[in-house]
């Protein structure tokens, strides 16, 4: 037994080193639970069951898995839960950037660094979205017509991304927005195509079939460079059609939503180093590009020191944004 | 017409063997997650959900669809038989439901509460059909105000009409608002009233709330009050399910105005919980039988069960047409059709019209199959009325726990159960009504939301409740509800000075 342990122990530090990331040492010896740190039919709840359904299709793992759904306190159900179950490797928790944003903002019980980053799989973008027959055409006239009057800007809950990205506008264009949280994008969608609000900042998925339905239309995307083309949404337009907000004279270079991946803190290394392989593996897989198209992500695996360095920078504009508005609790 | 030809085609899709067979498994399974205390709906649905990523989308939604019937009928059977409501919108079941099936009438109640839950969900479907692309324009012009001024007309009608001390009305839905605060709010983001307790963040779930307050509640009162252990001798006959539900016809107004408020709620989408409460309170203030609502009146099950399943039904459009589900089972479908590549919103109509109408068809092959097999099941429900309390009494403090614990796995909500069966005992033996406290505890902070999203939109005037005609009437409506009963009294109080005491017992036992 000894000696197996060594051998286990050299073959974890050799992942570690990065040496040979293939090689897990350590393998699953009971079912796992993915914690969804959202209700059920949210963009998180969707991850995490994508990913149960394919490591399941192709026998990735020999253990089951199960999902469950702490979406209770806009997520912070989902990290406590992880917190509290520190050192157990069988908790597997899919979240968003509130992992680090929330603890900044609300005396919430948990902070990012109680949990073990396993990988960022997926980015979603940002886009500004107003009602379909609104007078402007640009992201420009937008701004003038908004510094004319206070404009209403919808988003899904406080202080987090969406709100964070409505006063980096405000501070960039120089305008003031009246922001009105709502549970979710796809109700601050509706509340768009009612005529209720003036813009919003949702994600693709949570808009692409109002836009289809000619309901409301993006102004541009808060990306460095366009969007891939890919197939058409409306007759004439797809998303890569979509101008860069920096292209039309709103200067935010660059703002998306990583959904993150995470186990419990006091995991051992070897066990971290099996779900990172294990997320690799699941990204490899067509089922996982299939999935990404039809939520209109952007595929990216961040693990290790880049996803830390995406965490601080993150954290670092958060702040900004968080100590100008008098957000931060702690 | 053109929709007609739809549904036709829509009927070729949905009626093949495969599908049929989907139906009846999807509502097998219903049934027993609604029955389960703790699954309920949402739970099962996606539990299901990943079976369903290699099947085509239209298989796919009738066999979701199908369970999502199955266990809207089979979440009324603990309400009825042990007073615990499955779903917040079985709630408003119990408080009738119960009382019957007590009395010894189970299989009158359950066939009773099928036969208009059917009615409902029929009434529903044949909206969907008819009516899919207005209602989805309806949907759109409500906006907070609008909401707001929903919620205050589903409040008003169901504590207008108070049979209770006005005071205790009241200071049971201030409690239920303090419990619906607990957690994060949405619109400042910050933690509320988690009293030092981190997991307390996640808000206090409906299910253990309603677990306790009913379920043990009526236990601890049940212990009490009959401690010979009593056996409710239900006769079993078969042909009691047909004569129930021959019967409904005659509460044909409650049916016909009970699958209005469904309907509408569903859409607008105020959802199937303010549908069951609203409805049960509107058919308490309008029915000359009003003053015995609460203890076993037949229109006490015909009305929020016709306004639940109306809604729930009707609740599917708004997810399809708008992408707003208009409840969590819908939320969860919503999820699965991102998955299956289909984007609900305006142009689900057009680009997908074999599984929009493949679907709609299926609603209504679903709902026969949920009636005729949740009917045939009636006489073995009802006999677990013969079971001995001291055999079931044990059996429900077993349901209600691992209930309880299978919400989130937590064993707080155990604990917190326990406690709500605490309140729960002490609102029955001070004469305290529940209906306000879980009504607002499940709609209460919704309502918050709506009003304080209301509020940052108008600048904090409370103009913006009388902006346009239909939150105008939303309001006025709701006022006049509230001011009803004060109205009615006060010529009766004229002419009868001294009024006669004997109503009391009965308003007493009416506020359960």
């Amino acid at each position: 037994m000894g000696r197996t342990s060594t051998f286990l122990l050299s073959a974890a530090a050799a992942v570690l080193a990065g040496t040979m990331p293939a090689l897990s040492a350590w393998q699953p010896q009971k079912p796992i639970e993915f914690v969804a740190t959202a209700g059920p039919g949210g963009g998180t709840d969707n991850l995490a069951r994508a990913v149960q359904n394919i490591i399941t299709k192709h026998k990735l793992i020999e253990q089951p898995i199960v999902v469950v759904n702490k979406g209770g306190g806009s997520g912070a159900e989902g990290y406590v839960y992880g917190k509290a179950s520190a050192g157990d490797p069988y908790k597997v928790i899919f979240g968003t950037s509130n992992a680090w944003q929330q603890p900044l903002v609300s005396k919430v019980a948990f902070n990012y660094t109680d949990l073990t980053p396993i990988a960022a799989m997926a980015q979603d973008e940002f886009l500004l979205w107003v009602k379909q027959d609104a007078p402007y055409k640009t992201a420009g006239d937008y701004l003038k017509a908004a510094a004319a009057g206070e404009f209403k800007m919808g988003g899904a809950q406080s202080k987090d991304t969406d709100e964070v990205l409505t006063r980096m506008i405000e501070k960039a264009g120089k305008v003031k927005l009246t922001y009105i949280p709502f549970k979710s994008g796809a109700e601050t969608a509706v509340q768009l195509a009612g005529g209720h609000l003036d813009s919003h900042v949702n994600n693709p998925s949570e808009s692409l079939g109002q836009w289809r339905g000619s309901t409301q239309r993006p102004l541009c995307v808060f990306s460095p460079k366009r969007l891939p083309q890919g197939p058409k949404v409306t007759a004439t337009e797809g998303w890569g059609d979509v101008p860069t907000c920096v292209e039309q004279g709103l200067d935010i270079n660059q703002y998306e939503q990583p959904r993150t991946v995470w186990l419990p803190g006091k995991v051992t290394p070897e066990q971290a180093a099996f779900y990172v392989d294990l997320m690799k593996k699941v990204q490899a897989t067509p089922e996982w590009k299939d999935y990404i198209e039809k939520t209109s992500q952007v595929d990216t695996f961040l693990t290790g020191a880049e996803l830390e360095k995406f965490i601080k920078e993150d954290l670092e504009r958060i702040k900004q944004v968080a100590g100008d508005q008098g957000w931060l609790v702690k | 017409m053109d929709n007609l030809q739809e549904l036709l085609h829509g009927f070729t899709i949905a009626v093949t063997v495969p599908h049929l067979v989907l139906m009846v498994v999807g509502v097998l399974l219903g049934i027993l997650v609604g029955v389960l205390p703790g699954l309920g709906a949402p739970n099962g649905v996606s539990l299901l959900l990943p079976l369903t990523f290699g099947m085509q989308p239209v298989s796919a939604i009738i066999l979701l669809s199908s369970m999502y019937w199955g266990a809207l009928f089979g979440g009324s059977v603990t309400s009825i038989l042990f007073n615990i409501p499955g779903e917040p919108s079985s709630v408003a079941t119990t408080f009738d439901g119960y009382p019957m099936a007590r009395d010894g009438r189970p299989t009158t109640a359950l066939a009773t509460a099928f036969g208009s839950a059917a009615f409902g969900a029929l009434v529903g479907v044949i909206l969907i059909t008819f009516l899919a692309s207005w209602v989805a324009q309806a949907a759109l012009a409500f906006g907070p105000a609008e909401y707001f001024a929903v919620y205050f007309l589903a409040f008003a009608s169901f504590v207008g009409m108070g049979g209770a001390a006005p005071i205790k009305t009241v200071v049971a839905l201030a409690l239920g608002f303090a419990i619906a605060a607990i957690g994060i709010d949405t619109v400042s983001g910050s933690v509320r009233l988690t009293m030092g307790v981190d997991e307390l963040v996640k808000g206090v779930s409906f299910v253990v709330a309603v677990m306790g307050l009913f379920g043990i509640g009526e236990l601890l009162v049940a212990v009490e009050e009959e401690f010979h252990a009593r056996a409710v001798s239900s006769k079993i006959d078969w042909r009691e399910v047909f004569r129930a539900v021959g019967r409904l016809p005659r509460h044909g107004v409650a049916l016909l105005r009970s699958a209005a408020i469904g309907c509408w709620m569903g859409i607008t989408p105020g959802g199937p919980t303010a549908a069951s409460f609203m409805s049960y309170g509107i058919a308490r203030r309008f029915s000359h039988r009003g003053r015995h609502f609460g203890t076993g009146e037949v229109e006490g099950i015909v009305s929020p069960e016709t306004a639940d399943h109306a809604a729930g039904t009707s609740a599917l459009l708004p997810m399809l047409s708008l992408g707003i589900p208009g409840s969590a089972t819908a939320a969860v479908m919503m999820g699965g059709l991102m998955i299956w590549g289909l984007n609900p919103g305006p142009m689900l109509f057009v680009d997908q019209k074999d599984f929009v109408w493949g679907l709609i068809a299926s609603m209504y092959v679903g709902n026969i199959v949920a009636v005729a097999l949740v009917l045939l099941t009636v006489p073995v429900f009802a006999a677990l009325m013969r079971i001995p309390f001291v055999v079931i009494a044990p059996l429900i403090v077993i349901i209600c726990v691992v209930g309880a614990y299978s919400v989130s796995n937590s064993y707080l909500d155990v604990v917190m159960m326990l406690g709500f069966g605490v309140v729960g005992y002490l609102f029955k033996k001070l004469f305290y009504p529940l209906a306000p406290l879980v009504l607002a505890i499940v709609i209460g902070d919704k309502a918050e939301d709506a009003f304080r999203q209301s509020m940052l939109i108008s600048k904090g005037s409370l103009g913006i409740f009388f902006a346009n005609k239909l939150v105008t009437c939303l309001i006025v409506g709701g006022i006049a509800l509230l001011l009803l009963p004060l109205l009615l009294q006060l010529p009766r109080l004229w002419r009868k000075p001294a009024s006669p005491a004997t109503d009391a017992p009965v308003q007493e036992r009416a506020i359960i």
